[in-house]
């Protein structure tokens, strides 16, 4: 028992250090803009001395935590990192502090947030979280192998002309893949690309009374092309592909085409990692010829939690991590290509900042349009573009993504993972009391 | 007398048991390798083996981003804390079981194992809950106090196993000299088990330092170990595999060399019992 008066000691220290200053602890995500603020946080520290003690966790571990601590109320942090899949349902379960002074505030300027993402951080009209970053979906495309191909992008592309010129791109002698696409099974990787094509293409999740809609022939289409493309044009090994893997090979040069995150555009277009770099046209998401380009709208927000004894501490942190000066800051240390896109208005009037990301116009396109209120064709009882907004969808997504990640990887037919997925989804929206 | 082997029987199992040796440490390898590479070679396909410049910067990088000895002190108290507190439950606990065993004993070690069984994620509410009521969420009192209920049935399974290899007769012989009962197990039984307590304590200080699921659930700030460190380096989205492997060498590296310097303690212990 030599060590007991050490860790006395260190416990000593431990609660006295933490004792002697204001601090929140700030609960966030492993992603290059959040790693960003938290280096330059030492800003904030300086002006206000409310001390910052950050959590880094990678974002499924993230998620599984803060859940945990919000839902039990258990008061480890102060802010929280979340998503737009989040904020709507804590906010209507009251876990969520909400941010009317902030909005009231002329300074931090609210009506500067674009529609989209601020709308899908309010409950009611209540403001819940304020977005750090927000991203839709787009097209990126190799403008030297389209042109070899003898095509040109549309300003409005389709489904159809997607899976032509991918087709035409594919050259398997180069390992060239003409299509890139998320195959690796999770809500947020598989079926967020699933989700949003079947957008476009006119289906849906569930009917106005939370019927399953896998049993339509609409998802036998959708998943049969995604299937049938990524076969005749997608890279070996599709099945296990997220956004990372996809964006490793598209840096390669290996793929004709990507669609996925608009965040993306700023690796593929970085020199120092993209072998491409200048090689890559930018365009919007594609539909079916109905507008609809699937609505894939996604936002990290910071949040704070009802359990944080320090509410007003927190806010003012939210209101210096989300404000235009943070964005001038970031510019000035990092550059104007590296501040967090997709969620003031003033940044796309920036002629710095359209300058800097040739990308920008897209972005904000995109974004502009990605309707998470009416995502779909036909009507539907929940909100949310590549996700249903409610807590099931989660373990709901996950399952129905395996499903069709071995329909993609050749281990089961599309009309098993489709017929599987319509019983899985049957049992949980019974179990949840959606339907009888 | 030991058998004769033929020298190419002998070649062809050191060659096997080299093979088989390289494959299990592969990975680690690999990752060690990777942590000296930039982020392009990191990722680059076909793989490059061996980086084109040997750099440090990932190692600067993960320190400078997160305070590797606040959380390397973390795990060292919470896993030799509840190893130790472990075994000063366990060798009792295992002597009782060993010596004296009553016709529930195989029932009590049977149902101490089902406690392994059961997914941790199926508790992790309740425990939060507890935890959040005691004051004890991200503290290394909490976890020290989770870690060791948590291992408590490995331990004392293999100190009962180690016990039972011992004679009877030994510790009787002892109680006939007169030795009180925590003379007998201080004096005679722990040293006679001295390499069974040893690839115990060696084993469960492994297992707490590698345990994932409590340490990240239950921290947050102040007490998180290297689990959590290695933790903040993994993203979904964004490339950080060299700094990822740079973090995770980091967090292997004291508990690797452990296992190193203590490889034959563990070996020993481990086939402690084996020959009759």
């Amino acid at each position: 028992m030599k060590n007991t008066p050490f860790l006395v000691g260190a416990l000593t220290i431990a609660l006295v250090g933490s004792a002697s200053a204001q601090s929140l602890t700030i609960a966030t995500v492993n992603n290059g803009d959040m790693i960003r603020m938290q280096e330059l946080s030492s800003g904030f520290t300086d002006e206000t001395g409310i001390e910052l003690n950050w959590v880094v966790l990678e974002e499924n571990t993230l998620r599984q935590r803060v859940t945990t601590d919000i839902a039990t109320g258990g008061g480890q942090y102060d802010i929280m990192t979340i998503g737009n899949y989040e904020v709507p349902i804590w906010g209507r379960q009251g876990w969520l502090a909400p941010l009317d002074d902030l909005a009231e505030d002329a300074d931090y300027n609210v009506d500067d947030l674009l529609p989209a993402i601020r709308g899908g951080l309010s409950v009611d009209g209540t403001l819940y979280a304020v977005p750090f970053y927000g991203e839709s979906s787009m097209i990126m495309y190799r403008t030297d192998l389209l042109e070899e191909a003898g095509l040109e992008m549309p300003e409005n592309p389709t489904w159809e002309f997607v899976a032509e010129a991918a087709r035409a791109m594919t050259d398997r002698e180069n390992d060239i893949n003409g299509i890139c696409l998320r195959g690796k099974a999770g809500w947020g990787e598989n079926m967020a690309l699933i989700t949003s094509m079947a957008n476009a293409f006119g289906g849906r999740w569930f009917d106005e009374d939370w019927n399953p809609q896998f049993d339509q022939p609409v998802w036998n289409e959708v998943l049969n092309f995604y299937v049938d493309l990524m076969n005749d044009a997608g890279p070996a090994g599709a099945s296990s592909n997220g956004f990372n893997e996809n964006l490793a090979l598209f840096q390669q040069g290996r793929c004709g085409m990507w669609i996925d995150a608009t965040v993306a555009a700023s690796f593929v277009s970085n020199p120092d990692d993209s072998e491409v770099a200048d090689m890559v046209g930018y365009a919007v998401a594609p539909d079916t010829g109905n507008d609809n380009r699937g609505n894939w709208l996604w936002s990290w927000n910071l949040g704070i939690p009802e359990s944080s004894q320090q509410k007003d501490a927190a806010k003012q942190f939210l209101a210096w991590a989300t404000s235009q000066e943070y964005t001038n800051l970031v510019a000035e240390n990092e550059g104007w290509a590296n501040v967090p896109p997709g969620t003031r208005t003033s940044l796309y009037e920036n002629p710095d900042y359209i300058e800097a990301a040739p990308f920008a116009e897209i972005t904000l396109d995109a974004i502009n349009a990605a309707d998470t209120v009416n995502p779909t064709v036909d009507p539907v009882p929940y909100v949310g573009g590549q996700f249903v907004a409610i807590p099931e969808f989660q373990g709901l997504g996950t399952t129905v993504g395996q499903l069709f990640s071995a329909a993609l990887a050749g281990q089961s037919s599309v009309d098993d993972a489709l017929s599987q997925a319509q019983s899985v989804a049957e049992r949980e929206m019974r179990r949840g009391g959606y339907m009888n | 007398m030991a058998r004769s082997v033929r020298p190419q029987t002998k070649i062809a199992f050191t060659v096997l048991a080299w093979l088989v040796g390289l494959i299990l440490f592969f990975p680690i390898l690999w990752a060690i390798l990777t942590s000296f590479k930039t982020e392009s070679e990191a990722i680059a396909s076909p793989p490059v083996v061996l980086p084109s410049v040997w750099t440090l910067e990932n190692y600067f990088d993960v320190q400078a981003r997160s305070d590797y000895f606040k959380h390397f002190f973390n795990s060292v108290l919470i896993s030799v804390g509840s190893t130790l507190i472990g075994l000063f439950i366990g060798v009792p606990a295992a002597w009782s079981m060993a010596f004296s065993p009553t016709k529930r004993t195989k029932d009590i070690l049977m149902w101490m194992l089902s406690t392994k069984m059961m997914p941790a994620v199926g508790v992790v509410v309740p425990i939060y809950l507890l935890f959040r009521d005691w004051q004890l969420l991200d503290t290394v009192h909490g976890l020290t106090f989770v870690l060791t209920m948590i291992n408590l049935p490995i331990i004392i399974w293999m100190l009962y196993t180690y016990f039972r290899e011992i004679p009877v007769d030994i510790l009787e012989a002892a109680r006939m000299d007169g030795a009180e009962l925590w003379k007998e197990i201080v004096y005679v039984l722990v040293p006679m088990a001295i390499p069974g307590i040893a690839s115990t304590l060696l084993l469960n200080v492994i297992l707490a330092w590698n345990e994932a699921f409590w340490t990240i659930n239950l921290t947050a700030a102040q007490a998180a170990p290297l689990t959590a460190f290695i933790s903040s380096f993994s993203s979904p989205q964004g490339l950080f595999w060299a700094k990822l492997s740079a973090a995770s060498t980091l967090a292997i590296a004291p508990i690797l060399l452990l296992g190193w310097f203590s490889q034959k303690q563990l070996v020993r212990g481990l086939t402690f019992g084996a020959v009759k």
